[in-house]
């Protein structure tokens, strides 16, 4: 199956549903800087990798999704479900590249002490990009 | 609070930049990729790197991947039970932070303690 980028999506979203995205994702991040500085940098690291805005993503795509069925006439709830199930399948690869990410900081952070700390980073955001690809396009040919 | 009220506001801003991007692709399960995307970290280990150093932000990082074990084992029960049971997404996915917070911990009391 093709990647597309359809950005009519977008305009799906309402201005409520962005606002609530970015209060959640603020106040994850926040609660991550406090519980880091409360128990130390071993603790607060695990919840760099808090599933923050997962659950609302993933109830959005099926609050959509059986938009779209009803308006065709048809109640949605199964459909709707099931686009969610499809989306943590999507997620879980993802979490997968989450480990190449951290584990890249990890290594490569302190030991290169010559490269630009967000050079260190951008090289791990692409590593998850990257690898999160790769591993979708292997789970869709077995 | 400065530097909480910073974390807020890129927190905010990163997070929802890549559910944007979990929006406009499809398949879904390709889009479904951004919704385990480094967006805390990176909203996050750049201030951490600037007020506490490269090996403070080097440990976050560390357990990072343990959280995301946890995430990944997050996920794939998400999947199965909505897939499964359909059951509602909201109620699934929420009900389930506990199965993450408890991996995650026993992950870190496992390794790292």
């Amino acid at each position: 199956m093709k990647i597309e980028a359809d950005f009519s999506a977008l305009k799906i979203v309402k201005f409520h549903e962005y606002a609530l995205r970015f209060f959640f994702g603020g106040l994850v991040t926040a609660l991550a800087g406090v519980i880091a500085k409360h128990y130390g940098p071993v603790i607060g690291g695990l919840f760099l990798a808090f599933p923050a805005i997962f659950p609302a993503s993933a109830t959005l795509i099926e609050k959509h999704e059986k938009q779209k069925k009803q308006r065709a006439g048809l109640d949605g709830t199964r459909r709707g479900r099931e686009a969610a199930s499809v989306d943590a399948a999507g997620a879980s690869l993802g979490a997968i590249g989450l480990v190449a990410f951290a584990v890249i900081v990890w290594r490569y952070l302190p030991s290169h002490s010559s490269l630009p700390s967000w050079l260190v980073l951008a090289a791990a955001a692409i590593a998850w990009l990257a690898f999160t690809i790769a591993l979708w396009t292997l789970r869709r040919h077995f | 609070m400065t530097d909480l009220l910073l974390r807020f506001l890129f927190g905010g801003i990163i997070i929802s930049a890549f559910a944007a991007l979990g929006d406009i692709f499809r398949p879904k399960s390709f889009a479904g990729l951004f919704g385990a995307a480094p967006s805390i970290a990176l909203a996050t280990l750049g201030l951490t790197i600037a007020h506490n150093g490269k090996f403070y932000a080097a440990t976050e990082a560390r357990s990072m991947a343990l959280g995301a074990v946890a995430f990944f084992i997050y996920a794939s029960a998400a999947c199965f039970l909505l897939m499964r049971y359909k059951s509602p997404a909201f109620a699934t996915t929420f009900a389930l932070l506990p199965l993450w917070l408890g991996t995650a911990l026993a992950l870190w009391a496992i390794l790292l303690r």
